[in-house]
């Protein structure tokens, strides 16, 4: 889950058409690019969609960190390639948001001067190889969580995305899972590594669905409009009910000592994420932000020149052309 | 994915915002076997046609997906308003003939 | 020489290796771009090269511990061998600096790795052959793509100019050692495995000379050629450092699997 505490806005809008844009939503309808749609709805489109394409770029970052030093040929490739599908992820996701008037450039800018947040998890740092089996395993669980209902969103261009990105995305969560049976099931110094990465992505994974939304307004609005398809809580449910089993597979211990099966409910009861270090980490307190955001400050601004010089020689060719017509 | 024709600008913040210099926007077709029609994939940034080509085999044929790709700029897509929904579809709507499943063709009759 | 006594073909082994290592390095060297490239499409475009040359890199070093015999497989090859016993040019072991560079240095060689993986097509050992016909196809588009970037960049702006004729003086005195035979040439070539490398260089510089040329680049006088990399008496001290990072978990948890 790449978007956190989106705000939606309602906006004052032609009653007649409201109720039209919103009867269409409710037949299950797709509304595309040149379709009326409430500037409210727009407005919150972009901010999630931003948002979630910014995370696919930042979060290179958390993984691109060991692609250099994975163990073996095969771990450096699969790496490489999970990581590069991000970039592909991100692409996508900017591509849908320029559907709604914005340009990736914009965006870009938006997040490097600070006014569009990326997900709070790739502000934790990827300390050992097994990091690299957590955040598969982890991250990408939790984000599949969110995505696949998303491919159902109501914008055409979102839920597009969405039914690409989920189609690529089936093997992340599976290399990642992959990764932590070769350390949990290896030698002992593999299996603390397992550990310890277990203890760390554990609640910012959990943090990854946000606050709970019960009340919110805002949520209940983009649940109106099908642009956030469940509740932070029940997703965040649905996500502890599926992986603790996997933890026990591998044999790790979850570091939640409250956690135990409900037989009533039917689910897991577990603790909350401690919500202060998740608001630390939105105000920029993270372990990593000022790392990831330079990271990325310094990539836009040295491929300034090159950005300028291809664009630059395709339009003297162009004009070369012209001429020579 | 679709780019056409984008809606207006949300209310910038900047009441100025900074020119760019920002490569164009490519929509971008994919054959994906042999005998089939290129069919709209998503878009992406190049400067040119040449390297929308490149960065398109780069960027949506990372899984074997295509054979054949077509680019054109964005905004040389002309694109039928959605006001336009009405008469330009529902006539073919009633053409149901046109459709094979508007002919009963009895089950001696065999595949057709 | 790394390969024992016991090797059954020592110049087939080393040629093999010679290969494999200039994609293992240059593999790693573009991986490291991975998440910092200057528009998503080139980073995408960057990690779709290092993928193919990490895949090349697989085919030669598990030929090469094939050929050797000695059970040492491409990972043992590519993590637990030091410096000296690395045969890449020294050209791909050259940092990336920046993107300008680092895709002036995948031009010059790709043009070179074309020149080479067409011939060895024709090689008279047929798991040679085999390697370089699937390889030949993704470094076609990998010169493709890296010669359109170089020209874009060389004809773009004064400062993306200047930049690539920086990076092209830097860079041009590490070209020449791909083209100069040793004992192991001489030996491969004359058993028909591998083109003598210096029947190589006018076909290079055919292609990169109308590169060049486009770009409005210009190429240096000096044809002086820094040696060592593909006999390994004398890597550049970057070789050292990529080893410590790339080494570093197979070296530190022996014996572990991954």
């Amino acid at each position: 889950m790449y978007a956190q505490m989106i705000q939606s806005e309602a906006t004052a809008e032609d009653p007649d058409k409201l109720a039209a844009f919103e009867a269409r939503i409710a037949a299950g309808e797709k509304i595309e690019p040149k379709d009326w749609m409430p500037a409210g709805y727009r407005k919150t489109l972009i901010r999630q969609i931003g948002q979630h394409a910014h995370s696919e770029i930042v979060g290179q970052l958390p993984e691109g960190n060991w692609i250099t030093r994975a163990p073996t040929l095969e771990r450096k490739a699969i790496l490489l390639a999970k990581v590069q599908d991000e970039a592909g992820h991100g692409l996508y996701l900017y591509c849908a948001a320029e559907t709604l008037g914005v340009s990736r450039d914009e965006l870009t800018e938006m997040l490097l001067d600070g006014r569009m947040k990326y997900s709070s998890i790739f502000n934790y740092p990827t300390l050992t190889w097994a990091d690299m089996g957590a955040v598969g395993w982890l991250v990408d669980g939790a984000a599949i969580m969110n995505q696949v209902p998303l491919q159902r969103t109501s914008y055409g261009p979102y839920s597009r995305a969405m039914i690409r990105i989920c189609k690529e995305e089936s093997f992340h969560q599976r290399q990642g899972y992959d990764i932590m049976m070769k350390m949990a099931f290896g030698t002992p110094a593999q299996k603390r590594m397992a550990q310890d990465a277990l203890n760390r992505f554990w609640y910012p994974a959990l943090m990854m669905f946000g606050p709970s939304d019960k009340e919110s307004v805002h949520s209940a609005q983009s649940m109106a409009w099908k642009i956030k398809m469940n509740t932070n809580d029940e997703l965040r449910q649905k996500f502890v009910d599926e992986t603790v089993p996997q933890a026990e597979y591998l044999g790790l211990t979850v570091p939640d000592p409250d956690l135990k099966w409900n037989e009533e409910r039917g689910h897991y009861d577990f603790s909350e994420p401690d919500w202060s270090e998740f608001f630390d980490v939105l105000k920029g307190n993270g372990p990593c932000n000022a790392d990831r955001m330079e990271a990325r400050q310094q990539a836009w601004a040295e491929g300034q020149w090159v950005r300028d010089g291809l664009m630059a020689h395709a339009r003297k060719r162009a004009a070369r052309r012209v001429a020579a017509e | 994915m679709s780019s056409v024709n984008p809606g207006a600008l949300p209310q910038s913040d900047e009441a100025q915002p900074k020119k760019r210099n920002e490569w164009p926007l490519w929509e971008v077709f994919i054959r994906g076997q042999h005998g089939m029609s290129h069919r709209h994939v998503g878009s992406l940034h190049a400067p040119d046609a040449d390297m929308a080509i490149r960065n398109a085999r780069d960027v949506y044929t990372r899984r074997n997906e295509g054979v054949s790709i077509w680019v054109v700029e964005a905004r040389h897509i002309a694109a039928s308003s959605p006001s336009d929904k009405g008469p330009l579809y529902e006539p073919s709507e009633s053409k149901v003939y046109r459709h094979p499943t508007f002919y009963d063709i009895p089950d001696e009759a065999g595949h057709m | 020489m790394t390969a024992p006594a016991a090797c059954p073909d020592p110049a087939l082994f080393e040629f093999c290796l010679r290969m494999g290592d200039n994609t293992l390095v240059l593999g790693h060297r573009v991986s490291e771009w991975c998440g910092h490239a200057p528009v998503i499409e080139e980073d995408i475009a960057l990690a779709n090269t290092a993928l193919d040359l990490i895949g090349q890199t697989q085919l030669w070093l598990g030929l090469a511990g094939e050929v050797e015999g000695a059970g040492r497989s491409a990972d043992d090859l590519a993590f637990l061998r030091d410096a000296w016993d690395f045969r890449n040019l020294l050209l791909v072991e050259r940092p990336n600096r920046d993107f300008g560079h680092t895709l002036l240095r995948q031009c010059l060689f790709d043009a070179w790795h074309l020149e080479m993986l067409t011939a060895l097509c024709g090689s008279s050992e047929p798991r040679v052959s085999e390697i370089s016909q699937k390889a030949v196809k993704e470094v076609s588009y990998h010169l493709e793509r890296s010669a359109d970037t170089v020209i874009g960049l060389g004809d773009g702006t004064p400062e993306s100019h200047a930049r690539m004729q920086d990076a092209l003086d830097r860079l041009w005195p590490y070209v020449g050692e791909a083209f100069l035979p040793d004992a192991i040439d001489a030996e491969v070539a004359a058993r028909g495995i591998a083109p003598d490398p210096a029947s190589l260089r006018a076909g290079f510089d055919a292609r990169i000379g109308a590169i060049l040329a486009e770009a409005t680049l210009s190429l240096p006088d000096s044809r002086f050629a820094h040696q060592g990399g593909k006999t390994g008496v004398r890597h550049t001290e970057d070789l050292g450092h990529m080893l410590a990072t790339m080494q570093f978990l197979q070296r530190a948890y022996p014996g572990a699997t991954w």
